[in-house]
């Protein structure tokens, strides 16, 4: 669904020109020859569409927003949280609660009401993607997974419409423009997603705050120096940026004959929605762990209050024990295989994670190693802190 | 020949948690066989079943892609730096496990 708030874009018929105000606004733009007069009435007539309001769509949305880009497309379908507020900078704390969507319009109408703002409070996937896109000049990715950014990708090498990508993990960051005419796409590069279970998990997950911030900041520049014509513009080269080591490297990116959506014989030919079947926002594959043992954290807490023996074994990584744990003997997954004689099979053991998928791995493994007396914790320590104690953080 | 393979973040997990590694050798596959052989779970992450290397994963000679160049069989000489590229998906929620 689409709402169109702010100044309508100028009409394609009437000749661009700038209000009193905008002048004042933009003069710093003005003065600047590489922008100038010319520049910023070609800002003001650029239709850009950004894909995701998150860590990325933050800085990319208030620098365009700021810029004088005339209509800008937000498409997003979440609701601010609190775990947001550490890099989402569009967002602040009486948000939480809102969709993204209508909290990011307001910021960035109240950066800039001379421009337009179109929201698309919905998921993009293989049925509105050409549809959404149609309308713009330049896509840019600000997405959190697989199946979008190949989505993304063929819709913008179908349409012929740059797509400036950006992304990001941890302390790293990659920056590119694929699908500019001639140039490199996102398949070029790596021709399919990864399958379920070689991405990153939740033990390795999060993001240093500033990092999409960088990365953000980036592509906004790509954007406007592709609208305004100036410059040297990402196109077949790969950025990396490592802000642990604080170093910029860049790699050569070629168009590749036999790229699968803009090669020489595409057999991408259509928009496809990876979801079925690769895990979206990097998660593991479905469990295929089945008929594990199960105890409820309020089964556990009673037995534990009726003075059960009960070895409670955490296999999380240590700086989640950090952020809370219910008392467990810490073992990470990863290296349960070389400590497990650190385990008494003849104890009662329950093992748990953060909401109970490794766990349910490291139960797998210790029944193949003879453990009998075992268990996983259901819904791990997150539902140990929505039934039997609140006092322990949810993260 | 030493060269310096780096390691993306993603992937340091698999490789002591570190930034980079050095090793001896000829040709990239030499590179990687003496990378992988030093770190063993880095291996299925780098290469398939049939010991090809991932469709997600790239890898460059100091700035060019090897399947560019002479894929695995390209020669490496003392200084060059090898890069392991996988795709990131960015996000950083990743689902709850």
């Amino acid at each position: 669904m689409a709402t169109k708030t702010g100044v309508p874009a100028a009409d394609e018929n009437q000749p661009v020109t700038l209000s009193k105000e905008e002048i004042l606004r933009y003069s710093r733009h003005l003065i600047m020859p590489e922008v100038g007069m010319e520049g910023q009435l070609k800002l003001k007539a650029a239709k850009v569409l950004c894909i995701g309001t998150g860590g990325l769509g933050a800085p990319l949305g208030l620098y365009l927003a700021a810029a004088g880009v005339g209509r800008i497309g937000l498409v997003d379908f979440d609701v601010v949280d609190f775990t947001n507020l550490q890099r989402q900078v569009l967002f602040g704390t009486t948000d939480v609660g809102r969709p993204k969507i209508s909290a990011a319009a307001d910021r960035l109408r109240n950066i800039n009401p001379e421009i337009q703002i179109d929201t698309f409070e919905t998921h993009l996937d293989s049925s509105n993607a050409l549809e959404l896109f149609k309308d713009y000049d330049i896509i840019v990715d600000g997405t959190d997974n697989f199946p979008t950014r190949y989505l993304v990708n063929d819709a913008c090498v179908i349409l012929g419409k740059p797509n400036v990508y950006g992304s990001i993990f941890r302390f790293e960051g990659q920056i590119t423009l694929f699908g500019y005419p001639g140039g490199p796409c996102y398949r070029c590069l790596y021709p399919e997603p990864p399958p379920p279970g070689l991405v990153p998990s939740c033990a390795e997950g999060g993001v240093l705050g500033v990092l999409p911030g960088i990365v953000g900041t980036i592509q906004a520049a790509e954007t406007l120096k592709l609208i305004i014509g100036q410059g040297e513009p990402l196109i077949g080269r790969l950025l990396l940026f490592d802000a642990l080591a604080m170093k910029f490297r860049e790699l050569k990116l070629r168009k590749n004959p036999e790229c699968p959506v803009c090669g020489e014989h595409p057999t991408v030919t259509k928009l496809i929605d990876y979801v079925e079947f690769c895990g979206i926002r990097g998660e593991e594959a479905p469990s295929t762990v089945t008929n594990i043992p199960e105890i409820t954290p309020k089964e556990l807490k009673a037995r534990l209050d009726q003075g059960k023996d009960i070895y409670i074994l955490d296999v999380r990584e240590p700086h989640e024990y950090q952020i809370c744990n219910i008392h467990g003997h810490l073992i990470p997954l990863g290296e349960l295989p070389k400590r497990v004689h650190e385990l008494d099979s003849s104890r009662e053991i329950v093992a748990h994670c953060k909401s109970g998928k490794r766990s349910a791995q490291a139960v797998e493994f210790l029944q193949k190693a003879g453990f009998k007396k075992i268990a996983n914790l259901k819904g791990g320590i997150l539902a140990w802190s929505d039934e039997v104690d609140p006092k322990v953080p949810k993260y | 020949m030493a060269v310096k393979v780096i390691i993306p973040t993603p992937l340091r997990q698999y490789a002591g948690k570190q930034e980079s590694v050095e090793v001896q050798a000829a040709t990239v596959a030499d590179a990687l066989s003496a990378l992988t052989s030093q770190f063993g779970d880095l291996k299925k992450h780098l290469f398939n079943e049939e010991g090809r290397l991932r469709s997600f994963v790239n890898v460059y000679v100091n700035d060019e892609d090897i399947r560019y160049l002479e894929k695995d069989k390209t020669s490496v000489k003392a200084g060059d730096t090898i890069s392991i590229v996988p795709s990131i998906a960015g996000g950083a929620n990743p689902e709850r496990i």
